[in-house]
């Protein structure tokens, strides 16, 4: 409730602004609604160069011609483009003085997750203490990255320390044409990080544990940009388990990967917005866009997702598989409770030679959700000895949700050997019965089985995220039986 | 000290009545021995024991250790110390063996107000108590259940109650499908488990068993009543003259 209480505010507090504010470049907010005079008040306010700024702009006058995909299946109120801001500055927040001033549901949670005191006080944004620097430590992670030459910093940062990279990279994978969401982040984008791994390079540390420490605004048009050069490593974590609440709606991300020869990209992510009250009124809507170029021979790329939040997802992380012997995968967990809509899946683009994917989905749907497996394996005509897996698995809780599996395949190519495994199964009475008899509560049971359920793609997230990701599990499905 | 009290119980199952009536009285410490024909009502029982949805007490009272056990939940129930060990044991894919006791036990222990034992503690344990029960490493590795042998599956309900120490057993025919070996390393375990503070209720068609587990007292269960009620010997008997008797052939 009180999140909901915080958005009405927050717009009434921006009504405020709606005019008179529009040339006033040192104001927070960008005036509500979308135009030219937007995407340059944006650029403007990052100082940005002027490429940057046509290429935005070209990507805005595309936009106005596309219409909204309506092929997935989600369904919602129309949204107004015009009835929204698209760019404030981030605010310096309250911080609560120590955790005795936090909501003690949001602890609630945070222990439930087992997270550590210390980290829970920087997420719940308190004031860090003398005990635990996070300043020095976040300073000795920047030195030892530095060391390596990794370049790791917020994209606006990129745009102008490392304009060559940027600009031979950004929309690479994504071009500013590809879909009506993609081509709305490309003119309005205004956070998000940039990667560039140099060549022969190994990661010294997993990109996650830097986020953990310094807590990271999460925009609503993030824009993230990973290279990984020749013969280099990198596995990077994107969101917290945490749960996420945020004033915008509408979220619409674009990632970009690059694997260049011999690279390995690992990319995980755990997505927990905030899905909707109970009647699923005011849920975040994620429309993301995320591709890996395996643009180098014998690359790889490894999407793993665990997708607990949003009122509505629409996601389907891709590999392009363009180097010869480059192998993608895909590894997910969709969770949707209460009145939660989401329809996520991958893409596997064979175009090289001797190119292998692997996709391993596991939906679970309880309450009155709908969850969709939506994958497409397409085989070019040129790459030979092409092999697929795909296993999507559906898990069903109570009898008001559904499950939906839409699995495409193009192959132009005789060669290719593709195979496709698909299970439905429900939570048996039986099951939960064994397990109480042992003396395990109901929802610890759900827990349980469902966790059996995601086994396989829980064991490819990080060590330190998988413990944390099986609680959210749970969480994530309480309430959903009896 | 009484354990089990079970007055003039009355269940349907699916609206049709299959158990008209049963008295049972188990002190601690007893091991009592339920016998009777296919379809008699001996798994209904220990359902109702357990506490599984869909049996419906329409008479009658349990008490467990001086409480109401109707009103208890299943979760309460096996904290406090009901265990059944299945006729047909589940599975539950990707849950490992390890994994699933450790959790079984530590809500147990929570439910009761213990300590929850870490994982090196709880290894430790777990070891010493499949060891004589020849449940390898490799079988606590796997998912429960999945693709156990018959006999592996009985083991592993064994090595359960063993870890959780119930203050009642139930073991619904906990020796069908062991072989001659199997069933001696079974009746060891469940011998090494006897004690003053805890009773057990086997249920099984087969006097063999009973060679190994001897019983206190044996009962005759048929179309849903307790029809006969001996000493071991009367399991003796059955093997000799079967079940015509009590009716069984009306059933
Ligand atoms: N869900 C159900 N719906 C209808 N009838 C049922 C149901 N469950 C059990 N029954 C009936 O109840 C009766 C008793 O079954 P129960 O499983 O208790 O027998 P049992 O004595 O354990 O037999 P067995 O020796 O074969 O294991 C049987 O006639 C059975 O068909
Ligand atoms: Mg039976």
């Amino acid at each position: 409730m009180a999140a909901v209480k915080e958005t009405v505010e927050t717009v009434r507090e921006a009504e405020k602004y709606k005019y008179g504010f529009f040339t006033d470049i040192e104001s927070e907010k960008a005036p509500l609604g979308l135009t030219e005079d937007t995407v340059r008040f944006i650029s403007a306010k990052k100082d940005e160069p002027e490429w940057l700024l046509q290429w935005r702009l070209d990507a805005f006058r595309r936009w106005l011609t596309m219409t909204e995909p309506t092929w997935a299946k989600v369904s919602y109120p129309p949204i107004d483009f015009q009835d929204a801001y698209y760019y404030a500055a981030p605010k310096q927040k309250v911080q609560p003085k120590s955790l005795d001033e936090v909501d003690p549901k949001l602890l609630e949670t945070y222990e439930k997750l087992g997270i550590p005191l210390t980290e829970q006080k920087m997420l719940a944004g308190v004031a860090v203490d003398a005990v635990f620097d996070s300043v020095s430590v976040v300073t000795t992670f920047k030195e030892k990255l530095a060391e390596a030459g990794v370049i790791f910093c917020p994209m606006s940062e990129a745009v102008k320390n490392h304009p060559e990279l940027v600009k031979k990279y950004l929309g690479s994978v994504v071009p500013t044409s590809d879909n009506f969401y993609a081509t709305l982040n490309s003119a309005v984008f205004s956070e998000g990080s940039f990667v560039y791994i140099p060549e022969s390079v190994r990661c010294p540390m997993e990109l996650s544990t830097y986020f953990r420490i310094n807590e990271k605004q999460t925009g609503q048009f993030e824009r993230t940009l990973i290279i990984a050069d020749k013969g280099s490593y990198v596995s990077y974590l994107e969101g917290c388990t945490a749960p996420q609440r945020d004033e915008n709606q509408l979220h619409a991300a674009v990632v970009e990967l690059v694997a260049l020869e011999d690279a390995e990209i690992k990319y995980s992510t755990v997505q927990n917005w905030f899905p909707g009250d109970e009647e699923g009124k005011g849920g975040v809507y994620n429309f993301v866009t995320k591709r890996g170029d395996c643009r180098g021979a014998n690359s790889k790329i490894s999407w793993t997702q665990v997708e607990t939040g949003s009122a509505i997802t629409w996601k389907y992380p891709s590999c392009i598989l363009r180097g010869d012997n480059s192998r993608g995968e895909f590894y997910s967990i969709a969770i949707s409770n209460g009145h939660q809509q989401v329809d996520s899946g991958t893409k596997m683009i064979h175009l090289g030679r001797n190119t292998t994917s692997r996709i391993i989905s596991k939906g679970i749907s309880a309450g009155k959700s709908s969850n969709t497996y939506r994958g497409l394996v397409s085989v070019h005509r040129k790459a030979e000895n092409v092999r697929n897996f795909t296993q999507c698995d559906s898990l069903l809780i109570g009898d008001k949700c559904s499950a939906h599996t839409v699995p495409y395949i193009e192959t132009k190519n005789p060669t290719a050997i593709l195979e496709h495994e698909a299970t439905t199964s429900k939570i048996s009475d039986d099951q939960l019965f064994y397990c109480m008899q042992r003396g395990i509560g109901e929802e610890e049971a759900v827990a349980l089985i469902v966790n059996g359920f995601c086994r396989d793609v829980l064991q490819q997230l990080p060590m330190e995220f998988a413990v944390e990701a099986q609680k959210l599990v749970g969480i994530s499905l309480e309430g959903s039986v009896g | 000290m009484s354990m089990l009290e079970i007055k003039n119980l009355h269940v349907n199952v699916a609206g049709k009545e299959i158990l008209k009536g049963i008295d049972l009285s188990i002190a601690a410490g007893e091991v009592h021995a339920i016998m009777g024909p296919n379809g008699s009502g001996k798994s209904t029982l220990s359902y109702v024991l357990a506490g599984r949805g869909g049996y419906e007490v329409t008479e009658g009272s349990i008490r467990f250790k001086g409480k109401d056990l109707l009103e208890m939940s299943v979760d309460e129930r096996a904290a406090a110390g009901v265990f059944l060990a299945f006729q047909y044991p589940l599975e539950i894919p990707g849950v490992t063996t390890m994994t699933f006791l450790k959790t079984a036990l530590n809500a147990q222990r929570k439910a009761r107000g213990e300590e929850e034992l870490d994982a090196v503690r709880f290894l430790k344990l777990v070891r010493e108590k499949a060891k004589p029960l020849n449940v390898t490493d490799d079988m606590l590795k796997r998912a429960l259940n999945v693709g156990y042998s018959g006999g592996e599956k009985k083991r592993a309900e064994v090595l359960q109650m063993s870890l959780l120490e119930p203050s009642l057993a139930v073991l619904d025919e906990t020796d069908s499908g062991l072989d001659i070996d199997a069933l001696k390393t079974v009746a060891e375990g469940v011998n090494a488990l006897r004690s003053p503070e805890r009773s057990m209720i086997v249920i099984t068609h087969y006097q063999r068993l009973l060679d190994y587990i001897v019983p206190d007292v044996v009962h005759v269960l048929s179309q849903g009543r307790i029809v006969k009620t001996g000493g071991k010997e009367l399991a003796l008997e059955l093997e000799k003259s079967g079940y015509a008797e009590y009716g069984a052939d009306a059933a």
